[in-house]
């Protein structure tokens, strides 16, 4: 008899091979992970902000700028391939601040936010800040349990990125526009890249600012306020 | 290169199912628009597979395209990006098809 699925194939003990039917999403295990995230945050009385853009798009000025202005207690999990860099300008801030370096991986995932959160512990209150591995691509696919998603983009990449990264727009709720203090120098058209923004995700938000001269960070703040869940009984 | 990652799920989430029985065969659907690409998770595989009871295994992976529904005049669409926008001129849709990551089934001995 096949051991496998008990036919009686009458040839004793024989082997055949047969099919498993699974229908099973690749990202279960990731988002189920996530889901793990985010109910620990909201126990927690926490609010998180997964932070994503390309290299060099200001992320790390930004949450610099933002630590020091926003108010209340900031803790930052800092994604990059290599090196504490990042994590040493948060900690300059003030910040409570853990580095993850994810090696060869191109994006943070759930598991590895969930030892960051273990390590960091904030307070109840804390705005957890997630800068993700700068890449335009990979991070978009990757639940973190965040509360909300933030990409970052700047002038000097070019007004088409939203048409030519729609994964990561789409997933957006807010795209803020960095150095437009230098947009008298670079060819970007403010309008068009709004419209190809909403092309993708009619309901993102677009708030342009300047992470160096802080150009339009009040409105970066109030949407941060008016975007926190409304605090948790912890119990 | 999200795949490798993608790549290692597929397979550490098969042989949470599996255990030691060798696989012979595995059907994975991979949507045209899931952000995820099929040619990048063919190179992976075989690597991702050695030295576990998916080594030799065959990969199958289907591709379906990106079809959705249009919730303003009711119409069904084909999609070719990710643009959520209907020849009616709504962008008030739904996606039926074309983002799906999933191991469909696998062989085994």
């Amino acid at each position: 008899m096949c051991g496998t699925c008990g036919c009686d194939s009458g040839a004793g003990e024989v082997e055949h091979s047969h099919t498993v039917t699974l229908e099973q999403d690749v990202l279960a295990k990731n988002d189920g992970l996530a889901g793990r995230n985010r109910d620990w945050l909201a126990h927690h009385g926490l609010f998180a902000v997964n932070l994503m853009s390309s290299p060099g798009a200001g992320k790390t000025t930004l949450l610099e700028r933002t630590i020091t202005e926003l108010g209340g207690p900031v803790a930052v999990i800092e994604g990059d391939q290599e090196t504490v860099l990042d994590a040493d300008r948060i900690k300059a801030t003030g910040a409570a601040v853990t580095q993850v370096n994810t090696g060869a991986g191109c994006h943070l995932d759930a598991s590895m936010v969930a030892r960051a959160l273990d390590t960091l512990h904030p307070a109840a209150g804390t705005t957890v800040f997630i800068e993700n591995v700068g890449n335009l691509v990979c991070p978009a696919l990757f639940d973190l349990g965040e509360h909300t998603r933030a990409v970052v983009a700047s002038v000097t990449e070019g007004a088409d990125k939203p048409l030519k990264y729609p994964h990561m727009f789409t997933t957006a709720d807010v795209v803020l526009l960095n150095k437009i203090d230098l947009l008298s120098y670079v060819d970007f058209e403010l309008a068009a890249f709004e419209r190809d923004v909403h092309v993708v995700n009619p309901a993102a938000r677009v708030l342009p600012l300047s992470a160096t001269r802080g150009d339009g960070l009040a409105d970066w703040y109030s949407w941060l306020s008016a975007s926190r869940p409304r605090q948790p009984v912890p119990g | 290169m999200h795949e490798l990652s993608i790549t290692r799920s597929v397979v550490e989430t098969i042989l949470e199912r599996t255990g030691e029985t060798k696989v012979l065969d595995v059907s994975l659907e991979i949507g045209k628009l899931s952000g995820v690409v099929a040619d990048s998770v063919r190179f992976c595989f075989e690597l991702v597979c050695a030295g576990t009871p998916l080594e030799g295994a065959a990969l199958h992976i289907s591709e379906p395209g990106g079809r959705a529904h249009c919730r303003t005049c009711g119409e069904e669409f084909t999609m070719d990006d990710l643009i959520p926008l209907c020849p009616c001129g709504s962008a008030d849709i739904e996606m039926l098809t074309g983002r799906e990551l999933r191991i469909t089934s696998v062989e085994v001995v």
